[in-house]
């Protein structure tokens, strides 16, 4: 299933002055299993973008189109996975990752059957019967995975998944969900702000300006997975994407690169 | 954590204070001695001590009875209300300032009013139990609402709820721990009208009626034999909401 983004305007009112405009013609075009991470400064609507695929917000102008098809609501096609605080603390880790099914009407028992298929995939069906709160951050943001996975959709929203994570916890589930991308052949568009995780997880990285957000370039990453996060190639690419970040006027150190995983 | 024995000595040392100044007073009206109080309250059943008003336990149920329905009518409105001003900037803008108007007043100064209106009985009564409850049971949906996460709501919605299991899924069970708080408390305020409210004219059963009635015999040891089953009523319904919080909203304190 492509996706497909076209000429994405989008603009926040402001009250007796001219609207602030939080992202200026997007245009992206995403083939069928193929991993895409949006880059940019802070406030440049890299969120906004992926609130606005996801239909959580209205585009100004431009459309988002599914196989040629214009999405104006959700879409049970794509899933979101947001950066914390997702996961239902009154339901068990089963329930939580059933509950995009309960939505969409499947009976118990085979909602029940996918979300434990899905709970094996990301390591967790030994804690089926868990509740959030006596998980680890890491645990409950492959929870969150799983819950998205279970509605199979054909493409997944990340919102800086792993934003809030320590940086060795970061590292390990981004090799995991490489391994469960390639498994369950997903499209990704993946919003972040590390350049590290960008390079290290996509296909190809779309570096995006300051607001309004415009999309400066977009870096082909072809190196084979499993990456090597010291090598020469690695190096080249993230040093191209850090000089286009601080060309757009944002200074590196926040950047929040963790310096661990350098 | 002290042992409990800690725990049981201030109640100790008062009733026995209690028991030796009833004996220096020497005056059952002012303070009856512990010896005409506790047969009381060991014969809950038998109405051979309640002046012919029935035993503790019939009028205790009458009490019981009052504050359960007007307690639930409380409920039925406010928590309605309560989501829906949660929810809505509108409903909140509407209806804020008249409950912040009506808020301040006391249940029992509505006690004139309830009898225009409904005339002495059960009715009366209930009004004034749901005019107590009603406020905390209210503010606190509205805060509970609230506090749902903003996430919460958009994973739904991303998910595929519709806008009936946004409301049943996920705000009502995100904010139902709030809720219960208020519940709890609106009925602690309810209990506490309750007594006011059976001194209405023309009641004839219910704790509140008792201890007006022993007070008008001059049965101080009734009085206070009804006023400890008021309270032993209050701590265990209380306990019992407690017990729920427990059990089935832990989350709420257990959630980083």
């Amino acid at each position: 299933m492509t996706l497909e983004i076209r000429n994405l305007v989008k603009e926040f009112p402001v009250p007796g002055q001219e609207p602030i405009r939080a992202l200026s013609g997007i245009s992206l075009s995403l083939p069928p299993q193929e991993f895409v991470s949006v880059l940019g400064p802070s406030g440049c609507g890299k969120t906004t973008l992926l609130r606005i695929v996801a239909g959580l917000e209205e585009a100004t102008t431009g459309s988002i189109e599914l196989n040629g098809e214009v999405v104006d609501r959700r879409s049970s096609k794509m899933a979101m996975i947001f950066q914390e605080y997702s996961l239902y603390p009154w339901r068990t880790v089963l329930d939580n990752v059933t509950f995009g099914l309960e939505m969409q009407s499947v009976g118990k028992h085979p909602a029940r059957e996918a979300a434990m298929k899905y709970l094996h995939l990301v390591g967790l069906d030994a804690f089926a019967d868990r509740y959030p709160y006596e998980l680890s951050g890491g645990m409950r943001q492959r929870v969150a995975v799983a819950r998205a996975l279970a509605i199979e959709p054909e493409i997944l929203l990340m919102d800086e998944p792993f934003g809030a994570l320590d940086a060795q916890t970061r590292n390990m589930l981004q090799k995991e969900l490489l391994e469960i991308w390639e498994k369950t052949k997903k499209t990704v568009l993946f919003v972040t702000h590390s350049v590290d995780e960008a390079v290290y997880l996509s296909d190809r990285i779309v570096v995006l300006t300051e607001r309004p957000g415009r999309i400066r370039e977009i870096v082909d990453s072809p190196l084979p997975r499993p990456r090597d996060r010291t090598s020469p190639e690695f190096a080249r690419i993230r040093r191209h994407v850090l000089d286009l970040i601080s060309e757009s006027g944002q200074p590196k150190e926040d950047l929040r690169v963790h310096p661990a995983s350098l | 954590m002290r042992s409990p024995l800690f725990t049981l000595l201030l109640p100790v040392l008062l009733i026995s204070g209690w028991e030796v100044a009833a004996h220096v007073i020497a005056n059952p009206f002012v303070l009856p001695s512990l010896t005409t109080v506790v047969p009381i309250l060991l014969h809950p059943f038998s109405p051979a001590y309640t002046l012919g008003s029935g035993s503790l336990i019939d009028n205790a149920l009458t009490s019981l009875y009052r504050v359960a329905i007007g307690f639930l009518l409380a409920a039925l409105v406010a928590i309605p209300l309560g989501i829906g001003m949660g929810r809505s900037r509108f409903m909140q803008d509407f209806l804020d300032s008249t409950i912040e108007l009506l808020r301040p007043i006391p249940p029992l100064a509505w006690v004139p009013l309830a009898l225009a209106w409904f005339k002495i009985g059960l009715a009366s009564i209930t009004f004034i139990i749901l005019i107590g409850a009603f406020f905390p049971i209210l503010l606190n949906t509205i805060d509970g609402v609230k506090s749902v996460k903003k996430t919460w709501v958009e994973v739904a919605e991303t998910l595929g709820a519709r806008e009936r299991n946004v409301l049943l899924k996920v705000i009502l069970p995100g904010s139902a721990p709030t809720i219960w708080t208020g519940l709890r408390v609106g009925f602690g305020i309810a209990w506490m009208c309750l007594v006011a409210a059976e001194w209405l004219p023309g009641t004839t059963r219910g704790l509140g009626y008792l201890i007006l009635h022993a007070y008008n015999f001059g049965q101080t040891n009734l009085i206070i034999a009804g006023m400890v089953v008021i309270g032993v009523i209050g701590i265990l319904i209380d306990q019992v909401f407690r017990a729920g919080e427990r059990k089935w909203f832990s989350w709420r304190a257990l959630e980083r």
